[in-house]
């Protein structure tokens, strides 16, 4: 599935503008803790996260994960999207809590891998 | 990959801006080099922990690598508090961080065991008041 795809389908807001959204995420991980993301996600997955600190952009881009969302509206600090333009990892928000956002990207047929 | 490399990264305590950096610039150079993927991936695991604990509990530090056919070898030494028991530090989930490294989704306790799980040899030297010098391996060369 494409990142544009994700990105209406769930209105998501996209906080890092002028970004090439036509790239694929090929799944999706959760969490706030830095290590267990770094440990264990995969490739290209999009993380749902409501950590907003700069160092969520270090981790995606070693990853090499197709984005950030950004979960119950937190806004992301301005070093952080000033990060995540320089590193091309496009940051995205959503009113909806962590549980809903999910559950809507597990509908719309992430996994976690 | 018939290529060696060598170099190192100067490390600086609480620049958490900098925070990754060393480890994305090892993690391109050992791209460059035609590593092999999945290497390159436990390669970054282990350096970005190391990098970032530096970062967090330590003054400064340096990070060594060194790269041949056989294998990457990387050494991460600080200036910093050392650590006292270092097997209880390499227990999952044990952490020391405070509040604040917390808030920014560290101290979860993960990060030693993340090393030790994606190298083939992890050594740990500490001495308390003086610092702490992390040396691990990840093999290139299946059949060694
Ligand atoms: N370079 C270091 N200097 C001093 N103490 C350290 C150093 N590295 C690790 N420690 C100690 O070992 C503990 C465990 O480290 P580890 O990296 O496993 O977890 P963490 O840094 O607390 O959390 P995480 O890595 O999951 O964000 C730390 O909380 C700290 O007390
Ligand atoms: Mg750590």
């Amino acid at each position: 599935m494409k990142l544009q795809e994700l990105v209406n389908s769930l209105s998501l807001e996209v906080k890092t503008p002028g970004m090439d959204l036509n790239r694929e995420v090929t799944g999706g991980y959760a969490s706030d803790l830095l290590s267990d993301v770094i440990g264990n996600a995969k490739e290209g997955s999009v993380w749902i996260t409501l950590q907003v600190h700069l160092n969520i952009v270090a981790v995606a881009s070693l990853k090499g994960l197709s984005g950030i969302v950004l979960v119950n509206n937190r806004m992301p600090d301005d070093d952080t999207l000033k990060k995540a333009s320089e590193e091309n990892i496009p940051v995205m928000t959503s009113p909806l809590a962590a549980f809903e956002l999910i559950g809507r990207l597990y509908t719309l047929g992430l996994r976690c891998r | 990959m018939n290529k060696t490399a060598e170099g190192v990264f100067f490390l600086t305590g609480k620049d958490f801006a900098k925070a990754g950096v060393a480890s994305s610039n090892l993690k391109a150079i050992l791209e460059s080099m035609g590593v092999p993927p999945d290497i390159i991936r436990r390669a970054a695991i282990a350096a970005f922990e190391a990098e970032v604990n530096v970062i967090i509990y330590a003054v400064a530090g340096m990070m060594h690598y060194s790269i041949t056919q056989e294998m990457i070898k990387i050494i991460v030494q600080d200036m910093g508090p050392g650590i006292p028991d270092i097997a209880l530090a390499m227990t999952e989930g044990y952490s020391t961080a405070p509040d604040y490294i917390r808030e920014m989704g560290f101290g979860s306790g993960m990060g030693l065991p993340n090393i030790k799980k994606s190298t083939d040899k992890l050594t740990v030297n500490s001495v308390v008041g003086e610092g702490t010098t992390l040396e691990f391996i990840i093999n290139l060369n299946k059949t060694a």
